[in-house]
């Protein structure tokens, strides 16, 4: 049940194309730099527990 | 208990792993609620038609844009004065989830101002804050990627974002201190409770906002815990090659 846009159809998609995208790359990227900050400090930790 | 206690990574990142959760469920289902809400079941507007849907993502993503500058202000102050280092690594957090915030509020207002003012782009009042708002963001994260020492970084990079913070200003202001430009006034002014925007407009708008409100809090929150992280385990680093 789309809506219908009218002439302006293509405005309205494309920014809410763009504006979707651009949240699901932020959010994209923050979880994956988080996941490699828990395994860089993981790694790091068990590093050290080995060293004493 | 102080809320001091906070500047503990472990303290906060405790708090954090809480809160997280509930403020990613909320969040999302706002954003998405809103979203659907006013693009699906809310009517053209007489004049400017279907592009009024544009209003529910370009107004939740300025206020964001001003209001996360604002945040790292605050932030940074707590840093300049207490050093307290969660909060430097809070306005690091925030930068990115602005930027795009930032760029997200230009995108929708060049597509909405091509049909209604026959132009993607005026140099407006308005848009030229916002555009210099968006280059500070950059300049901001650059310069904590460019300087070696974090200490040092959090120290520039919180001189820079008070310097910014006369554009979040200006950009939330603009249209008030100049009357001229393309862009109108604020539709929902907090202070008098005037709002020109018709309830059927206005409350899928509120939840909208307060989505993107809620999203950028549970991804700052993400955020500043991964820094957290990294920069412990950067410091456990070179323990251990000292060590060695």
């Amino acid at each position: 049940m789309m809506p219908d846009l009218g002439k302006y159809a293509t405005e309205v998609l494309s920014a809410y194309g763009a504006s979707l995208a651009l949240l699901a790359v932020l959010i994209w990227l923050t979880l994956r730099r988080g996941k490699a900050a828990r395994a860089a400090l993981q790694d790091v930790e068990q590093e050290s527990g080995k060293n004493g | 208990m102080s809320i001091w206690s906070y500047a503990n990574p472990v303290k906060f990142l405790a708090l954090s792993a809480k809160v997280q959760p509930v403020l990613w469920v909320t969040s999302i289902s706002c954003v998405v609620v809103g979203l659907i809400w006013g693009f699906f079941f809310t009517p053209d507007d007489f004049r400017q038609g279907s592009t009024v849907k544009i209003i529910y993502l370009h107004v939740p993503s300025a206020l964001m844009a001003i209001n996360a500058w604002f945040m790292m202000l605050i932030t940074s102050l707590i840093w300049l004065v207490r050093r307290h280092h969660v909060s430097a690594l809070a306005a690091k957090a925030a930068a990115p989830v602005g930027l795009v915030m930032t760029l997200i509020a230009l995108v929708t207002g060049a597509i909405w101002g091509q049909p209604m003012w026959g132009t993607w782009w005026a140099w407006d009042p308005r848009l030229t804050s916002f555009l210099i708002l968006f280059l500070f963001y950059l300049g901001y994260i650059a310069l904590w990627e460019a300087v070696e020492d974090p200490d040092t970084a959090a120290d520039l990079t919180s001189v820079l974002c008070l310097v910014g913070s006369v554009f979040a200003v200006l950009s939330r202001y603009a249209v008030q201190f100049w009357n001229q430009g393309l862009h109108q006034g604020t539709s929902i002014p907090v202070a008098t409770g005037e709002r020109t925007v018709s309830d059927v407009f206005f409350y899928p708008l509120l939840v909208s906002m307060i989505g993107f409100g809620l999203l950028f809090l549970a991804l700052v929150l993400y955020r500043t815990g991964t820094e957290i992280r990294l920069r412990r385990a950067q410091a456990l680093r070179v323990r251990l090659e000292r060590a060695a």
